[in-house]
């Protein structure tokens, strides 16, 4: 198969007087991935930009649909890859509650799950902040951040395997318990993390060159922000303290102890304030689950051969083992009919899976409502009457990703 | 290795070329999917492929060497990925990078490229879901073996 390359449409025209019209991306450093924006433009302002999407679209959403409950799961976590874990987290809790075991699930299972949500709260955010300074010409933001992340990546990728996808979350609970030298780790990062967003609140925060750049661009007022479905930091930049975590709470997060920072005036720079609040929250609700983890010991999931397959090393012991192991291995597990919908907090707003079931074992729909996509059309209200690089600050404070923006 | 007064050394003006070269591949500022964050923590100070003169991501296609495919490649991005592809100056090298643009990995379906050698030639691939950046930095190496070999990449190289 051979594709030639087709022209960009509509190439730049000169219109009535000044005004322009310019294809911004898809392959452009500053918009964070494959994101198109068509702008209009006299000189320098914007009189219109339109996001143009679909230059990502994997069809996960179809792909599903072919594979089985438990697989399904590796494909919708690589739609944010920058918080799969959350995306697991979201998707497993659906299903569980299609399948009526969300009570049984074990306490150290979801003591994991907040743990590994929240650290990649932290890890997304830090991606955010890093690519931010970028486009902001602030590089040296980025080898701070990603140091940071690095810590992170290795946790769980001695937990799960992988260091971006690591399909620790499953069905039922987590795959396998934390591994030796885990809380080594975990108490050192939570030691590091403090002294760290000391220094990246020193460099950035009171930065005039930063505070010049972001303070009163891209503003939305709390009317518009409702209006246009925003969620997650966005939304409470714009003074609304709505986080799914307290609203509508999921693996004991009412237990534990941490506030939703907002702010109200609902620019760039308020969005950037928020989310590094954010950080320091979740690294809170890391240090009660660490002292949590260490009192709480048992099993990491459910104790239901027929969602989870029995431990490896008792299928040559327990025919019955190994007969769940091969039917769980071979065709999956079996989910009743019916339609659920559960929502999370993931890094960017209110992440949910519409997921309906035939009874079969292969999902029969899984529609996801991906957070990126409607904050990312909060820019056609924000563009028109800034200039271009305000525009990529917006795109920055907004923080899509268009992995779950295309899907 | 000092050069004291009245020494010389000899070399073919090629090598030193290709010596040149090979150590300052400039990589195209082009992130797709998941392995865009992957070769961005390759420029972060873990891994720092500014130790192969690699660090300069270039955001214009004419200044760049090298094409690193970080994700899969959907349909509608794929004439995108052509076009950049072609706008970029002879000689030039292509790694893909992750199961996604090798092969279209996991999305065998309506949506992906099965495998961005359909639409570009490609010199190196790299296996991962996402590939770790060591690995990157392995094909990084091997982009910078050909070249001081004497390979002059992509359509060259088959010409």
């Amino acid at each position: 198969m051979s594709i030639s390359a087709t022209p960009l449409t509509p190439e730049v025209v000169s219109k009535d007087g000044n005004a322009m019209v310019l294809s911004m991306g898809p392959q452009h450093p500053s918009t964070h991935g494959v994101l198109q924006i068509m702008l209009e433009i006299e000189g320098e302002n914007i009189v219109k930009a339109e996001p143009e999407i679909g230059y990502l679209h994997t069809g996960i959403e179809k792909n599903a649909e072919n594979q089985f409950w438990s697989t399904a799961q590796t494909n919708v976590e690589r739609m944010d890859y920058l918080a799969p874990s959350n995306n697991a987290l979201c998707y497993a809790l659906a299903v569980e509650k299609l399948l009526g075991i969300t009570n049984d699930i074990p306490e150290r299972a979801s003591l994991i799950r907040v743990l590994n949500s929240e650290l990649t709260r932290i890890a997304s955010h830090c991606v955010w902040l890093g690519t931010g300074g970028i486009d902001l010409g602030a590089l040296s933001v980025f080898f701070y951040t990603f140091d940071l992340r690095e810590n992170i990546l290795d946790m769980q990728e001695a937990a799960g395997g992988a260091r971006m996808h690591p399909n620790y979350i499953r069905v039922g609970g987590v795959n396998g318990d934390l591994p030796d030298g885990y809380m080594d780790r975990l108490n050192a990062f939570i030691e590091k993390f403090p002294g760290r967003m000391r220094d990246l609140r020193a460099l950035l925060q009171a930065n005039p060159i930063l505070q010049d750049r972001m303070i009163d661009v891209g503003i939305m007022t709390p009317e518009e922000a409702v209006q246009w479905n925003i969620t997650g930091p966005s939304l409470r930049a714009s003074g609304i303290a709505y986080d799914v975590r307290k609203a509508y709470p999921y693996c004991g997060f009412e237990t534990y102890d941490f506030d939703v920072p907002t702010r109200e005036e609902g620019d760039s720079y308020a969005r950037f304030l928020v989310r590094l609040d954010e950080m320091e929250e979740s690294h809170r609700i890391i240090k009660q689950v660490r002292d949590r983890l260490q009192k709480t010991h048992g099993p990491v999931a459910i104790d239901n051969a027929k969602v989870v397959a029995p431990p490896k090393e008792t299928i040559a012991l327990s025919m019955e083992a190994l007969i769940h192991h091969f039917k769980i291995m071979t065709e999956g597990f079996r989910v009743p009919p019916g339609d659920v919908y559960q929502a999370t907090e993931s890094p960017r707003g209110e992440l949910a899976y519409y997921i309906v079931s035939d009874g079969g074992n292969r999902p029969y729909r899984i529609r996801t409502r991906p957070p990126s996509m409607y904050n990312l059309q909060a820019l056609k209200g924000m563009g028109p009457g800034n200039l271009i690089a305000d525009l990529v600050v917006m795109i920055g404070s907004l923080d899509p990703v268009f992995g779950e923006v295309d899907r | 290795m000092e050069i004291g007064p009245g020494q010389f050394l000899l070399a073919k003006l090629d090598d030193v070329a290709r010596w040149a070269q090979s150590s300052s591949v400039w990589p195209l500022t082009m992130g797709l999917a998941c392995c865009a964050i992957e070769m961005m923590s390759v420029t972060s100070s873990e891994y720092d492929i500014a130790r192969l003169g690699s660090e300069v991501f270039r955001a214009s296609p004419r200044q760049a060497d090298l094409m690193i495919v970080s994700g899969r490649v959907a349909q509608k991005m794929a004439p995108v990925v052509k076009r950049l592809y072609d706008q970029m100056a002879d000689p030039k090298w292509v790694i893909s990078m992750g199961a996604c643009a090798s092969s279209g990995g996991v999305f065998d379906n309506y949506a992906v490229v099965q495998g961005v050698d359909t639409i570009i030639p490609v010199d190196v691939y790299v296996p991962g879901c996402p590939p770790t950046p060591d690995g990157l930095l392995y094909a990084v190496n091997l982009i910078q073996q050909q070249i001081r070999e004497g390979g002059r990449g992509g359509l060259l190289a088959r010409a």
